[in-house]
């Protein structure tokens, strides 16, 4: 790495003006009680320290991407990653995947079940960010409002048990149909709005659900929430909490695999391509005869159906819900797993879903940090990769014989 | 001057006006295009050719007039006043653009297959549990894609990413996917821009090779020359309205052309 | 009656107050068409800014006209410079893509700066020290209406009237409303585009920074979160005027502010957000241009 001096000294500035910038909120604390204030000279020299070596880094990283892009005429044509190259090749392919399958089957068996708990966890949030993936990765629509339909899957639960003492099974897919449903009584009207709009919309949507679940007492019990919700059951085994643990642990395991399976058919579909179609230009779209309010609309129901069998889950596993789980916090935290993970590609959002879930996790250190990192990976990912971590890569249609597929081939 | 002919147009536009706030862009234009019959719409910059387009595929509703499409093979009429988009491509119309939008991050041979979607029919359903006639009706869409990749020469060229494609082959593109949609009344908005003379001659013949399959063709084009020798038929249009219409050779001499085209000290 | 007029000038004193920080969301959005997100965030940092130097300022015995003038002047230095280097990291080098990255960006920042003031302060609601006395000569109305509301009112319906003079009169007011009709025309016209969008979010965030003081010295706390509420509402009052009009920012301030009130007053207050995310859900669908704002029109 080359740094010219005048490079050098624009950090500096940088991290002078920043030093200026963090001066009242990083240094000063007062306390308006004791009426004491404590000056925090040590931040100073974070702070600059820090936006120095960021700002280097960030101008090194800016220059070898510009260099690159004038080396590479196709600098638009995504490459795939090594993982993507490697679950490609067949040689490879079946035994990483039997590796990996073996590795998550045997989990809960080589680490205690505190560990397995942690990544249930992780596995929900691979599946809502598989889900909010074909909302905003694939058909790109901004959805901010994704924690509605989690609440909608996981209060319909709770509330169906309490009213109707209806079981886990049963719920399941009555909390996704559910989420789906409102996925589309909210997507009729909204969808027809521009995209920046519709981003405020389905936040206004998630808030509106939240609030309501926290003032409608006689409902859903308001602020305090609804508590006792069963597990799920096994042909109505009686189970230990750990080996209920250890049962909602392979439960995630198959709806992660069905996921992945479903979505993964999707995108290569008549229906996925319309998505992807659209997500570049509405207007082409509609020329094409394409019906963009029920392409969008079909999206937009399919991500929260998703929202909604993770929601029933996270009541069941919790045994516990109420309104402060469903935050816009939440919606945050599973764009930043679809940004970083790589818009539209289920990879990628696997793998962004256990870095987000698991690294605060391991890290306690990093917990408190974690908001602070997830907002910081938005805006850098959107400035210094918006492809993602790993970008989806173009699919390649194969012919069967015609007298085309030998000129087809020679082409690849 | 003007020969009015037998058949009964397949689309028949009349009396179409189209207001911008207090500008008018259209002006009660009246025209029509008959079955396997190739018009050109020429005018200076600004004339409402591209307003005309967008009020004919359902992406502007025009203030006032008849838009009316009938298909040639079964003469069934529509009027596709107040239709959208999507449902007029449906009907057998389908259109490019004058400043390409193709989707660029998507292969050559996906955007066609993007033009086949209103043609096909599988959801949901079908594309989880891809059964028989999902797979079947995929690989029919593969199938036409590539045919019509092969007309438009394109097909060595079917899994590059479309916006890496040269300018030239962007448009031949973008006639590809609107051909995927089967219409019979294609809407080219000057297809020969920005092509060298090598690819223009290779793009008339193109267009007369998909006239002679059976799709009358309504074009906007600036290059004088294509227009002259392609077109059965030329209207002309200035400050939205039509000045002149007839063949080739009398918009040639045509006093009212000469004027739009020099000034009014034009000789 | 008293009742009512409690209620409609608490409501302007509401929409004031909307109206100080919706217009940051007008201005950006009429120069760069983005939904500045963080900006509820600035007035936060602003509210933050100003309590910390005027609690610092009361702590060391300043007189109260001094911390005034001082906390006043901080918050807007400050909360200019966050707006400023927000512009500048987050949303210009993401001018030419496309149109979620700005919006992604934003909403980053927007947690990034909550996260950064929750860590660096504290999570906990702080005491605002009481910066507007109560004047004796309101005494005799002090049931209908507080004197901190006078001091909001007539501070906000300065700065209008400054913000309406320094647009119409001054030499970066009219290049902005230039780049704002058309960017790339004002650009041939030899306006400094990016000088104008910083100018537009440093005045912007001035605003913000004069509404957060004001309002946390009226409601007397903060925390680090009341920046995505209030962002809300203000941005719902600038969708309701029209976005990108800033006499519409200012009429659909008050609107918002009255509605709320009166639905607060005679109906019932549990539902007072609610309401507020309702109108805004149903604005954007049934009139996205707003009351002042105008409809535009698709380029092909």
């Amino acid at each position: 790495m080359m740094m010219t001096v005048k490079e050098i000294k624009k950090s500096l500035l940088v991290s002078l003006w920043f030093v200026f910038l963090t001066f009242p909120i990083m240094v000063i604390k007062v306390n308006p009680i004791e009426r004491t204030v404590t000056w925090r000279w040590s931040n100073v020299l974070y702070v600059a320290v820090g936006s120095f070596v960021i700002s280097l880094l960030a101008k090194a990283w800016l220059v070898r991407k510009a260099r690159a892009a004038g080396r590479q005429q196709a600098a638009c044509q995504a490459r795939a990653s090594i993982l993507q190259e490697l679950l490609h090749r067949p040689g490879y392919r079946y035994p990483l995947i039997i590796m990996f399958s073996g590795l998550a089957l045997a989990f809960p068996h080589l680490f205690s079940t505190y560990q397995a708990n942690i990544m249930t966890t992780a596995l929900m949030y691979i599946v809502l960010g598989l889900g909010l993936n074909i909302v905003v990765g694939v058909a790109g629509l901004l959805d901010l409002g994704y924690v509605a339909f989690y609440a909608i899957g996981a209060y319909s639960y709770a509330l169906l048990n309490l009213n109707f003492h209806l079981g886990f099974w049963a719920a399941l897919p009555i909390g996704g149909l559910l989420a789906a449903l409102f996925g589309l009584l909210l997507g009729f009207p909204v969808l027809r709005l521009r995209g920046d709009y519709l981003a405020i919309v389905t936040l206004g949507f998630g808030e509106i659900i939240r609030l309501v679940l926290e003032n409608w007492n006689a409902f859903s019990k308001g602020p305090s929430g609804i508590s006792n919700i069963p597990r799920p059951g096994f042909f109505g085994l009686e189970m230990s909490l750990d080996h209920a643990m250890i049962y909602m642990y392979y439960l995630m395991i198959g709806l992660v695999l069905l996921t992945v399976f479903v979505v993964n058919r999707l995108q290569h579909s008549r229906l996925g391509r319309a998505w992807l179609a659209l997500r570049e230009d509405e207007i082409a779209c509609q020329a094409m005869g394409i019906d963009k309010t029920r392409i969008k609309l079909t999206a937009f129901a399919l991500g929260a159906f998703w929202a909604g069998l993770v929601g029933v889950i996270f009541a069941a596993k919790t045994t516990f819900v109420n309104p402060a789980s469903f935050t816009f916090l939440e919606s945050a935290i599973i764009l930043a797993i679809v940004v970083l993970g790589g818009m539209g590609s289920i990879v990628g959002v696997i793998c962004s879903a256990l870095i987000l879930t698991l690294l605060p996790e391991y890290l306690r250190a990093l917990s408190e940090y974690r908001m602070l990192a997830f907002g910081a990976i938005l805006v850098a990912m959107m400035i210094f990769k918006p492809e993602g971590l790993i970008a989806a890569v173009r699919r390649t249609y194969r012919f069967h014989e015609r007298k085309s597929v030998a000129a087809l081939q020679d082409d690849e | 001057m003007m020969n009015k002919r037998m058949s009964k147009p397949i689309l028949d536009v009349s009396g179409l006006t189209m207001d911008f706030g207090g500008i008018r862009a259209l002006d009660h234009l009246d025209f029509d295009v008959q079955a396997t019959e190739i018009v050109a719409l020429i005018g200076p910059n600004g004339a409402g050719k591209t307003t005309l387009f967008n009020c004919l595929t359902g992406i502007y509703q025009p203030t006032d007039g008849e838009i009316r499409l009938a298909c040639p093979k079964t003469g069934q009429q529509t009027r596709l006043n107040g239709l959208k988009p999507n449902k007029i491509t449906e009907k057998g119309m389908a259109r490019t653009f004058q400043n390409i939008r193709l989707f660029s991050q998507m292969t050559v041979l996906e955007n066609v297959m993007i033009g086949r979607h209103c043609r096909t029919h599988s959801l949901i359903l079908g594309a989880i549990l891809r059964n028989r006639k999902t797979r079947e009706e995929e690989q029919e869409t593969i199938h036409k894609s590539y045919e019509i990749l092969e007309k438009v020469g394109l097909a060595g060229q079917v899994d590059e990413l479309a916006g890496n494609l040269s300018y030239g082959a962007q448009r031949r593109l973008e006639i590809a996917r609107a051909l995927a949609t089967e219409p019979f009344l294609l809407l080219l908005d000057e297809p020969a821009a920005g092509m060298n003379p090598q690819e223009t001659v290779e793009l008339v013949t193109l267009i007369r090779q998909i006239r002679d399959e059976g799709h009358a063709i309504l074009l906007i084009e600036h290059d004088m020359k294509l227009v002259m020798t392609l077109s059965d038929r030329v209207v002309v249009m200035d400050y939205g309205e039509k000045i002149a219409e007839g063949t080739p050779e009398q918009i040639r001499t045509n006093r009212e052309v000469i004027k739009a085209y020099l000034g009014e000290d034009g000789e | 009656m008293d009742y009512f007029i409690e209620l409609f000038l608490s409501g302007l004193t509401r929409g004031s107050i909307y109206a100080l920080i919706a217009l940051g969301y007008t201005m950006v959005y009429g120069i760069i068409g983005l939904i500045n997100f963080a900006h509820g965030e600035i007035y936060m940092i602003g509210a933050f800014t100003s309590f910390i130097v005027a609690t610092t300022l009361s702590i060391y015995g300043f007189p109260l006209a001094a911390i005034v003038v001082v906390a006043g002047v901080a918050a807007a230095i400050w909360s200019s410079a966050y707006g400023y280097t927000v512009e500048k990291i987050a949303y210009k080098p993401l001018r030419h893509a496309p149109r979620l990255a700005p919006l992604i960006s934003a909403i980053g920042m927007s947690i990034l700066l909550q996260n950064y003031v929750l860590l660096a302060q504290t999570s906990d609601f702080l005491a605002f020290p009481a910066l507007i006395p109560e004047f004796a000569f309101m005494e005799p109305v002090a049931h209908i209406i507080g004197s901190s509301d006078l001091v909001i009112l007539i501070t906000t319906a300065v700065v209008m009237l400054a913000l309406t003079l320094f647009i119409k009169f001054t030499r970066i007011g009219k290049a902005m409303r230039a780049t704002a009709q058309d960017r790339t025309m004002a650009l041939l016209v030899g306006i400094n585009v990016d000088r104008v969008i910083s100018a537009t979010f440093i005045l912007g965030s001035a605003l913000a920074a004069i509404g957060g003081l004001l309002i946390a010295s009226h409601i007397g706390q903060i925390n680090f979160a009341i920046g995505f509420i209030a962002g809300i509402k203000a941005f719902t009052a600038a969708v309701l005027g029209g976005i990108g009009s800033i006499p519409g920012a200012v009429l659909g301030s008050l609107v918002l502010g009255l509605t709320e009130s009166f639905a607060t007053g005679y109906v019932s207050s549990d539902y007072e957000d609610v309401f507020a995310f309702s109108l805004l859900v149903l604005i954007l669908i049934f009139k996205p241009s707003g009351l002042l704002g105008k409809a535009d029109t698709k380029k092909v």
